[in-house]
């Protein structure tokens, strides 16, 4: 993991969806009203006949996508999580997952560490809501490499698809040459004290606190859940019957979010106890990023002292 | 194929009168009144304008047709069975399980249907979607979207009214099934909807105002549509709620109700006579 070299996954997205318009034409991008900060203006700026802004209308945007999907086209739509996954969830499930059409939304400014725009916009419900959808696939990126190659990645899989991005810029985890499947939960280390089961801005925390806990002789693993649904059942059963305690992490509610899947997998296949870091039934507030992950006890400190108690 | 004759277009609309109420009493459930009132409407839109061909239902080229009032599905099933897409035999499964033809219409169930719809206030966006893309791809399809009129005091209706005209979207044409009356009463009361013509006009729409009955001021209506460029059209339909069958007609009690044996009898006897004298 690089530390110096940070980058916010809204900002590999925005690259990588730009990269991907040149390779496939079939790419049409929309955004509503926030296209500088979903970063889906660098799309617009190189294809502006392929991007289309509908203004501030998420219920709008969600459904012209449906509509474009029906031609065979793959809208990738964009604003901030809370109102593609809040107030758009109807159209989403009405006329995007039950048509079982190919949208994919693509969805920025996910957890608490939005910052200091505080509650309203901090969506803490958003891989809750959409993985109870039926034909929808969930994907939440750790890091810039996996961002660039899941936005690549899903245009291939005929299937809505939910991508959860960040704003905070955070290190970059894995090098180009780093494979990934969906599906597939990113296992680093063997370590059998503990398995640290991390997604999103969540996973570098891990990484950091494992690192410093090695050094305490506390050898624990992490695992990268950067697929939410489905989820891998199997590593995640291996690694509760490898290591002896369990912890999720993640910058999101404790419920339903990938504490909840963890517990859901490990209660009906391999019941043991799961200990979840996250939101706690609670809305955000303000303040800058990296206060509020220490603040909701989601940081690497937080991680740390949990494995010590 | 086209069919232009007034007569032939007229008996082919009560035809569809007839398997609404078949359906709705074989399920002993579903929307009589709303699906009698757009009758004429799906039958000048799949009989006489739109460019369709029940053996190719997912021919790229074709024209779209959106029922974004997806409660009213009896009419479009009754209209596709005519038209060719499927068996008329099918019509007697609706709402029934295991059937294709569910409460509301599914895109992927049944040929004929280009959209999943039953959520009020979706399917404007959607044909919104399906114009821009048509046009993108210079495929030169038309795409009709039929609103209920209680349904568009959905906000999202608004919303895709000013995306269409900010892309000046001149092959979208959505038709106001313009009964006046929504599940609680009428919809000045209710929703307090008026001004529907104003209300398009000012958000960009070519506005046209018809008896929704009447087959040839349908025909008219959509002709004119087609020479309007630069803006979307809007067919305001001024109908009657259950239309074509005394005891529903302007009753707000028949919007999502089943006859029962007598009622049935009486309906079908009403339609029938009504096929005849024409």
């Amino acid at each position: 993991m690089n530390n110096e070299n940070k980058i916010a996954t809204r900002q590999s997205y925005g690259e990588a969806l730009a990269d991907l318009g040149e390779k496939n034409e079939n790419i049409i991008v929309l955004d509503a009203d926030l296209s500088n900060a979903t970063k889906t203006n660098i799309f617009a700026k190189k294809y502006p006949n392929r991007f289309i802004n509908v203004g501030i209308a998420e219920q709008n945007l969600l459904g012209i996508a449906a509509g474009i999907s029906t031609y065979g086209k793959i809208p990738y739509v964009s604003t901030f999580a809370v109102f593609a996954a809040g107030r758009a969830y109807e159209q989403i499930r009405n006329s995007i997952c039950y048509p079982n059409l190919n949208v994919k939304i693509c969805a920025t400014h996910a957890g608490v560490t939005v910052g200091e725009d505080g509650a309203t916009h901090q969506m803490l419900e958003d891989l809750s809501l959409m993985r109870t959808l039926p034909n929808m696939i969930v994907i939440s990126p750790s890091d810039d490499t996996q961002t660039r190659w899941v936005i690549e990645e899903i245009s291939k899989i005929k299937s809505s698809v939910y991508v959860r991005l960040a704003r905070l810029a955070t290190p970059i985890i894995y090098d180009k040459k780093q494979k990934f499947e969906i599906g597939k939960g990113i296992q680093h280390g063997n370590g059998t004290d503990a398995t640290i089961f991390a997604t999103g801005v969540a996973v570098s925390e891990a990484l950091k606190a494992k690192e410093e806990l090695a050094k305490q002789n506390i050898n624990v693993r992490v695992v990268d859940i950067f697929t939410i649904k489905p989820i891998d059942k199997e590593l995640i059963i291996k690694c509760a019957k490898e290591t002896k305690r369990i912890i999720t992490v993640e910058d999101h509610s404790v419920i339903g979010g990938l504490g909840s899947s963890i517990c859901e997998v490990l209660s009906e296949s391999y019941p043991v106890k799961v200990e979840r870091m996250g939101i706690e039934d609670t809305f955000g507030k303000s303040g800058k990023a990296e206060e509020l992950l220490k603040y909701f006890k989601i940081d690497k400190d937080a991680i740390i002292e949990k494995l010590l108690s | 194929m086209k069919i232009t004759k007034i007569e032939a277009l007229e008996n082919i609309a009560n035809e569809i009168r007839v398997d609404i109420i078949e359906q709705v009493y074989n399920a002993q459930s579903g929307h009589p009144g709303g699906s009698l009132s757009c009758a004429d409407i799906l039958t000048v839109l799949y009989f006489n304008q739109m460019n369709i061909d029940p053996k190719r239902p997912n021919a790229k080229e074709r024209d779209r047709f959106v029922l974004s009032k997806g409660h009213c599905c009896p009419a479009l099933y009754a209209t596709l069975a005519e038209k060719g897409y499927f068996s008329k035999e099918l019509l007697k499964d609706f709402r029934k399980l295991e059937s294709n033809l569910q409460g509301h219409p599914d895109i992927n169930k049944v040929p004929g249907v280009d959209m999943t719809t039953g959520s009020l206030g979706q399917g404007l966006s959607v044909s919104v979607g399906m114009a821009i893309s048509s046009k993108m791809e210079r495929a030169g399809c038309r795409i009709y979207c039929l609103l209920g009129d209680g349904e568009i005091e959905e906000g999202q209706i608004w919303e895709a009214a000013m995306s269409a005209s900010k892309n000046k979207l001149d092959n979208l044409c959505a038709i106001l099934d313009y009964n006046g009356l929504q599940i609680d009463g009428t919809v000045e009361d209710v929703g307090g909807l008026t001004d529907v013509k104003e209300k398009f006009a000012s958000f960009g729409f070519n506005v046209i105002e018809v008896d929704g009955h009447n087959i040839e001021s349908l025909i008219n209506a959509f002709n004119i549509t087609k020479q309007k460029k630069g803006m979307p059209s809007i067919i305001i339909a001024n109908t009657i709620k259950g239309k074509g069958v005394s005891f529903m007609e302007n009753e707000v009690s028949w919007h999502g109700k089943a006859p029962n044996e007598e009622q049935y009898k009486q309906a079908i006897s009403e339609l029938k006579l009504k096929h005849f004298t024409n």
